[in-house]
């Protein structure tokens, strides 16, 4: 059994949790985030991956070819287009942080001002 | 919390979670071996049953359609957020584009950039109808399309300024489109429930295998999607780019 997809997807959820946790710039904090999520996009297309299959497209392929799944294929076009809406939203909180506290260093935003 | 504290917090977590991997991934399929049932149902049945041979769109659009108008309103949710976030502020005022460092010039666009971002608009524009248009036969659909359409709009401020740009793309326009094409989605839906008694049935003929017209709803969900998606992206870019140039604190000026 191959474990290296799997491997991989736990690695880069941890890295980018590490770059969150760390992080000394929001918006490198938001990249972060990105790096986060994309393990969610591996991990889904490694449980649908086959071995010697195309993709689940047949315009060109016969009817009875081996082809990958493509339930996870279109999860993993959702989990894309949710994770750059979070990606705008928390930029644009980034923008109006930078506004009111004048950094964006998380840091230095210790207390909360009305 | 200090930094040294704050990284072993992270440390016990990352530990305590990647206990739970192992012990998650230890049940999964082996990689690359079986495909779920549910998926190979998908493969088997979708081109018959919905004459689409992109079977990605037909799980999308059709067999699972009302996750996908879900996914469209966190888009569009998420947009109502921004622009709510950076609407002008009591304290801001808008003011016309300039460089906040007064002694800083702005660079002019270059030639080479203005006269590839020019030539870049009709294929890019071109180019994103087609994804959309073929979302249902070949890889693509309205959610890549409609980005690529949105870029093709952005050259025009690539090219240009960005006061074409909002003349091109006026942001009640973008609005008015993002809303009406995110309800559109909501309207075949309900279509279906009229026509088939269930959400999102497929009410229009199916069409012959690989034609343009084919594969029943899901070319006009994939449109609706496309507009949806490319207004949200131009907005998007439109509020951002706003902040750069026409927002500034008042005791600035």
């Amino acid at each position: 059994m191959t474990v290296l997809p799997y491997v991989v997807a736990a690695w880069l959820f941890l890295i980018g949790l590490y770059g969150i946790v760390t992080s000394r710039n929001l918006i490198h904090l938001v990249t972060c985030l990105a790096v986060t999520q994309s393990s969610t996009y591996l991990l889904l297309l490694a449980i649908g991956y086959q071995e010697d299959a195309t993709a689940p497209i047949f315009g060109d392929i016969p009817m009875d070819a081996e082809v990958v799944d493509p339930v996870v294929q279109a999860m993993t076009l959702t989990d894309g287009v949710v994770s750059v809406t979070v990606s705008a939203l928390l930029l644009a909180l980034a923008v109006q942080t930078h506004k009111r506290a004048g950094t964006l260093d998380p840091n230095a935003l210790r207390a909360l001002r009305g | 919390m200090s930094r040294r504290g704050r990284l072993f917090v992270f440390v016990a977590g990352a530990l305590g979670i990647s206990a739970l991997f192992v012990w998650g991934f230890s049940g999964l399929p082996d990689f690359g071996v079986q495909p779920s049932v549910y998926g190979e149902q998908l493969s088997e049945r979708a081109v018959d049953e919905r004459h689409a041979t992109n079977v990605v769109a037909a799980t999308t659009f059709d067999y699972r359609g009302l996750d996908t108008m879900i996914e469209e309103f966190i888009l569009f949710s998420a947009v109502i957020g921004i622009l709510l976030l950076l609407r002008a502020q009591r304290d801001e005022e808008e003011d016309a584009p300039h460089d906040m460092a007064e002694s800083r010039r702005p660079l002019p666009t270059s030639d080479a950039v203005r006269v590839f971002g020019l030539g870049l608009i009709g294929p890019t524009i071109l180019f994103g109808t087609y994804v959309v248009a073929h979302g249902h036969l070949t890889p693509g659909g309205g959610f890549q399309g409609g980005v690529v359409l949105a870029s093709g709009l952005l050259l025009v401020y690539l090219a240009g300024e960005f006061l074409s740009f909002e003349r091109l793309a006026p942001e009640k326009l973008m609005e008015a489109t993002e809303a009406v094409a995110a309800w559109t989605y909501v309207a075949v839906g309900l279509a279906g429930l009229v026509a088939g008694g269930l959400f999102l049935t497929n009410f229009l003929p199916l069409g012959r295998i690989g034609d343009v017209f084919s594969a029943g709803m899901i070319p006009l969900i994939n449109v609706a999607v496309a507009l949806e998606v490319a207004a949200a992206f131009v907005l998007l870019s439109d509020e951002f780019l706003e902040q750069a140039v026409l927002v500034r604190k008042r005791d600035r000026s």
